[in-house]
């Protein structure tokens, strides 16, 4: 049992449990994908200044709600109502942030 | 023995009856699917799914029939007057008067999908899920309007008097039994997760669309568990 002691304040700490940014931009750029029907290609092209919501007349306000319950299912975070507001719902880097923060404080 | 659109007599309760339309693939053959389907904006979504995979399942050798319920689609019964065991009933009746062999449920179609019978639920989805889902679309236009909404507000105008979600109005009943409503577990239908047909649900995508790819992987499923497959 003692053969190989490890110290714990070095390596009790698992690493890599948050999500990095680079992961949670692939899987909501995929969600983006699923929404606006495009490939992950186009989806890809999308940049922080990109505009979602009042930019793409499809994404109104049903699509938005199952955009934030999909994001909520597969990134595993809760999205309260006062969270839900123009900034950011309004650009991709807005939402990027968002969901960052969300995923940080869970 | 039909392919097309017909009528059914639905039950409204205390002995009421509402015509209905039913999209029908009838030959009069061994194996014939109810099609539950989803509900209020989902069923929009998914409408060209639906109807599409009904067309292949007639090709290979399988009979549908997908029975509009009350309040829905052309439906002259208010919708705002329907309850989730009123549909209940309707499947009943729907179902003694087709005669299915099995049932299809399509996400909140599960709801209302009996355990008597085989058959395949895509998607299952709860009750909770959707209204939660139709609350987060009210209150986000209610934002872009310059209304401050809150779920907690919106649920207890909802369960006093009822509540128009994205359009659909619905009772307070209804959305009592929605905040509750679970599939029925069933040992007999085995659920289809929407990554089996190979992409992610139509149901999520802002505009209606369709995917022919999805229906086939759905028929396929389906006729291989019956064994009209290849």
């Amino acid at each position: 049992m003692n053969s190989n002691p490890v110290s714990p304040s070095e390596n009790s700490k698992p690493s890599g449990l948050a999500m990095s940014r680079v992961a949670i931009d692939r899987e909501l750029k995929a969600i983006i994908a699923d929404v606006l029907g495009i490939d992950a290609e186009q989806a890809d092209a999308l940049g922080d200044d990109s505009g979602l919501f009042g930019h793409l007349p499809e994404l109104d306000s049903m699509a938005i709600a199952g955009l934030l319950t999909e994001i909520e299912d597969r990134l595993d975070i809760v999205i309260e109502d006062d969270d839900v507001d123009g900034e950011m719902l309004e650009t991709y880097g807005g939402l990027l942030t968002f969901t960052e923060s969300k995923i940080i404080e869970r | 023995m039909s392919i097309g659109i017909g009528t059914w007599d639905a039950p409204l309760g205390q002995g009421q009856i509402s015509k209905e339309l039913c999209v029908h693939f009838d030959q009069a053959r061994e194996n014939r699917v109810l099609i539950l389907p989803a509900w209020f904006d989902e069923a929009n979504k998914l409408r060209r799914f639906t109807i599409e995979t009904m067309r292949l399942l007639n090709e290979a050798g399988i009979d549908t029939v997908l029975p509009d319920l009350p309040g829905c689609n052309e439906s002259l019964a208010p919708l705002g007057e329907r309850t989730i065991a009123s549909w209940r009933d309707a499947v009943e009746a729907a179902q003694a008067k087709f005669a299915p062999t099995h049932i299809l449920s399509i996400r909140a179609g599960a709801l209302l999908a009996p355990d008597g019978l085989p058959g395949w639920r895509y998607a299952p989805q709860t009750g909770a899920k959707l209204l939660r889902a139709m609350m987060r679309a009210r209150i986000v236009a209610a934002r872009e309007a310059g209304r401050a909404e809150t779920t907690e507000g919106l649920f207890e105008q909802a369960r006093a008097k009822g509540l128009i979600l994205g359009g659909w109005p619905l009772g307070a009943a209804m959305i009592a039994e929605l905040e509750n409503a679970e599939p029925l577990p069933s040992a007999s239908q085995r659920d289809v997760a929407a990554s089996e047909l190979g992409s992610s649900g139509l149901w999520l995508r802002a505009e209606p669309d369709e995917d022919a790819d999805q229906s086939q992987a759905l028929t396929q499923i389906i006729a291989a568990d019956v064994g009209t497959g290849e």
